[in-house]
């Protein structure tokens, strides 16, 4: 049994994390509230300088064609981080063209991902659609028309994978955002750093994407990857309750010493666990192309949100009235924490999926 | 990533496996009625049979009459053992914790009387730490034991004693000096049940059985050599006791109901708008069950994957008792609402799955305070793992016959 990352993929993980501790800080991410650029150009610069967009492209389109344990680590370092550059975007995106891209597709962007000359991004919301299987884009021939919103990093992105009502169902296609019928807008979210956009498609050109199929194990795919963010914002969000905790003094002691601040921490760090857990075994998966895939993906998408959502909210509340001030960090852990939400879908949704997947499990085993 | 055994892992399961099929005979079911003296004589039988083919003490020295092998020897024989029914609870506490104890702390004469008639299920033991007045609080016992002699005289009562009544021996946490702050003053022994003055009265647990007892200690006369430890450092003697009681009681009780069992019975159940399986809540009740259930068992295989690796298992393994029972009791209530008359019925009628979840929701409540309450597994977490203060105890310096 060796359930656990690679010595390589820890060492990238060290790597990533000492250069984002330094370079990434949250005051990175508060002057990117106040920015005109929609992400920190100088930091994308040293990430792709790093290789973290060539990562998981094929070493024949310019890549590094590393596994997708590599991936889980770096999610998980620019979700502690909060650092304000398009890389969930882009790996989403890559994580799509790498699994069923064309040829054509492949070479068309992947090599532009690598080297830092294109940014992805993909998009499934249309602002009242709940459901990632649902989609009121329509494509018609090689057209599309419909409206996504919101979605993460549009406006630094150059091509777009969005979910769209084809001939055989619900699946991705991908949209070259200099093409004519493409018009996108920012558009205003709950989270300041991480910006979004309003993608109006009239009659554009797409090409399709894989199949309704291969939509939903990309859905899969992208859930076990930001599990891994959503755990390291959690964890950023634990580290900053404990830190207070053992700082702060009210009624003439420190306030981690009472037992309703600290058992909240004890139960950050439990939540924290077992969605590690799950997005381990999600990773696993993932690299073994195993059929347990759409449960242990749904299983660690519902457990990381579940975490994170506790760990952002509790961690403003052990700060007090100053956690609530526009000035604490606090925030954009809560915040992000809906962006992570609206990121992939609800919990609600994928608890669902997973269920789903447990009761067909059951059946082939009866 | 993997999940599959190593060589020598996979060599070993197939000798397990091999050995508990030829074996298993009468072990493969839990048998229809059963009365204590059956339990305990059955639960002797195949301790014996293990013992005999060197499958206890797996993980044990060779010079204590373990097998020398590692932790995830172990793991495999009680993967394997546990596909069926085989009884081992009557044996966990002595081989789990009270021997493990004897052997880190106790005499070489101590080791060769006690541990390998332990192994081969000859004798019983308990563990008599807690008290009417001290259960978290350990160190606040007050049972005394006072020198006389070569021999300590022991007074005072010992409470929720699991298996007292069963056992031959156990290891006895007392006050030898309470002019000593409390954790100060304490000293472990080994006790004979039998022995004049021991009085073990079986006490009725909430859920009906009775497994732990009160037990009475008069004038009870236990011979130096019977020491565990030096004088004076029973709480660092206990922290050794304590320390495997968390390794052993770790996971979800064998065989009892999870998430499969929800997840089953909403498929059953009706509800006025249809099969409950349909119905938002329940889905979320049984992914949260999941969630859980399988969340622990994947935090145990990293601490495996450690052990495989010859690594001690990280932090996170501390999680997994004050997930599983508060799990526990959740899932079974809310599976017990899905039941016919919300699973409030007992006796012969009652379904077997439900009578299994009524079973359930009633351990789950005990399982939550034995082997330390969630409130003071939480505690343990804030503390030792994420290094938030301790909580103040105004008593912990003062001698202890001087404290409140
Ligand atoms: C099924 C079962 C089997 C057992 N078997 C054995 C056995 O074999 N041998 C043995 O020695 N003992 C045994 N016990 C006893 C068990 O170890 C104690 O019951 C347990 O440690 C709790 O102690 P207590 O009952 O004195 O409760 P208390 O310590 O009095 O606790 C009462 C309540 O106060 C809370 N509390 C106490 N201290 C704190 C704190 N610092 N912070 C927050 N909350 C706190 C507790 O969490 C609990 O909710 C068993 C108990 C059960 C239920």
């Amino acid at each position: 049994m060796n359930f656990d990352f690679s010595d390589d993929a820890k060492a990238l993980r060290e790597q990533a994390r000492r250069f984002l501790d330094e370079r990434a800080t949250t005051k990175v991410a508060r002057t990117q509230m106040a920015a005109d650029s929609p992400y920190d150009t100088m930091l994308w610069t040293q990430v792709v300088e790093l290789g973290w967009t060539a990562a998981r492209v094929p070493e024949a389109m310019g890549g590094l064609g590393l596994g997708g344990d590599e991936a889980c680590v770096l999610a998980e370092e620019i979700g502690r981080s909060l650092a304000p550059v398009p890389f969930m975007s882009t790996l989403l995106a890559t994580e799509a063209l790498v699994l069923v891209g064309t040829e054509e597709q492949q070479t068309r962007w992947l090599g532009g991902f690598a080297e830092g000359a294109l940014i992805g991004c993909v998009g499934w919301g249309e602002g009242d659609a709940a459901s990632p299987a649902r989609a009121g884009a329509k494509v018609t021939g090689d057209r599309i028309t419909g409206i996504k919103v919101p979605v993460p990093d549009l406006m630094a992105a150059d091509v777009a994978l969005v979910s769209a009502q084809g001939p055989d169902g619900v699946q991705l296609y991908v949209i070259d955002l200099s093409d004519p019928g493409v018009t996108r807008e920012a558009a205003d979210t709950i989270d300041l750093v991480r910006r979004h956009g309003r993608l109006t498609l009239t009659n554009a050109p797409c090409a399709p994407l894989g199949t309704p199929d291969t939509y939903h194990e990309w859905l899969d795919r992208a859930a076990i990857l930001t599990s891994f963010e959503a755990l390291g914002t959690a964890s950023a969000a634990m580290a900053m309750a404990i830190g207070y905790a053992k700082e702060r003094t009210a009624f003439g002691q420190k306030i981690g010493r009472y037992q309703g601040v600290k058992h909240k921490c004890a139960d950050m760090y439990i939540k924290l666990e077992l969605a590690r857990a799950h997005a381990l075994h999600g990773a696993w998966a993932m690299q073994d192309g195993a059929a347990e895939l759409r449960q242990a993906a749904a299983a660690a998408r519902v457990a990381s949100l579940d975490a994170l959502a506790y760990c952002a909210e509790e961690n403003l509340q052990i700060h007090g009235g100053t956690g609530f001030t526009w000035d604490s960090d606090c925030q954009f852990y809560y915040r992000r924490n809906r962006a992570i939400v609206a990121a992939l879908g609800s919990k609600t949704w994928w608890s669902d999926r997973l269920v789903r997947a447990l009761e067909r499990r059951n059946a082939l085993a009866a | 990533m993997d999940f599959n055994d190593t060589p020598q892992e996979a060599e070993y399961r197939t000798k397990v496996r091999a050995w508990i099929d030829a074996n298993i005979g009468e072990f493969r079911d839990v048998p229809d009625t059963m009365d204590r003296a059956d339990f305990v004589a059955r639960s002797k039988r195949w301790q014996t049979k293990k013992y005999e083919a060197g499958f206890t003490g797996i993980t044990w020295p060779k010079a204590f009459g373990g097998q020398g092998l590692g932790p995830m020897n172990q793991i495999v024989f009680n993967q394997e053992e546990s596909r069926f029914h085989a009884p081992t609870e009557l044996f966990s506490i002595g081989l789990g914790m009270c021997i493990p104890t004897v052997f880190s702390h106790g005499s070489q004469a101590l080791i060769d009387r006690y541990v390998a008639k332990a192994l081969s299920g000859e004798e019983v033991w308990c563990q008599l730490f807690s008290e009417p007045v001290a259960g978290s609080d350990l160190a606040g016992i007050r049972t005394k034991a006072v020198k006389d002699g070569d021999d300590w005289v022991i007074d005072g009562q010992k409470v929720w004693t699991t298996n007292a009544h069963l056992s031959d021996f156990g290891i006895i946490v007392c006050r030898t000096d309470p002019s000593k702050p409390k954790h100060k003053g304490l000293t472990m022994f080994i006790v004979d049940m039998h022995a004049p003055g021991v009085e073990a009265r079986p006490l009725k647990q909430m859920s009906g059985g009775s497994d732990f007892n009160e037990v009475f200690f008069t004038g009870v006369r236990v011979a130096d050599s019977h020491r565990v430890g030096a004088e004076g450092d029973g709480w660092k003697v206990a922290l050794t006791t304590l320390m495997n009681e968390r390794l052993a009681v770790g996971g979800k009780p064998r065989h009892a109901p999870g998430y499969a069992t929800l997840l089953d019975m909403a498929k059953r159940v009706q509800r006025d708008d249809g099969a409950a399986i349909e119905a938002a809540d329940v889905r979320q009740r049984i992914a949260a069950t999941y969630i859980a259930d399988e969340g622990i068992k994947l935090t145990q295989m990293r601490a495996l994957s450690a052990l495989s690796k010859g690594e001690m298992p990280g932090p996170e393994s501390s999680i997994a008792k004050v997930v599983v029972a508060k799990t526990m009791q959740d899932m079974a209530a809310f599976a017990l609402d899905l039941s016919e008359s919300g699973g409030f019925v007992t006796g012969a009628e009652t379904d077997p799955d439900v009578a299994r979840l009524q079973g359930s929701y009633l351990w789950s409540a005990g399982l939550r305070i034995a082997g330390g309450t969630d409130e003071i597994l939480r505690n343990i977490i804030a503390e030792r793992v994420l290094g938030l203060p301790g909580d103040l105890r105004p008593d912990k310096d003062l001698p202890f016959n001087a404290a409140a």
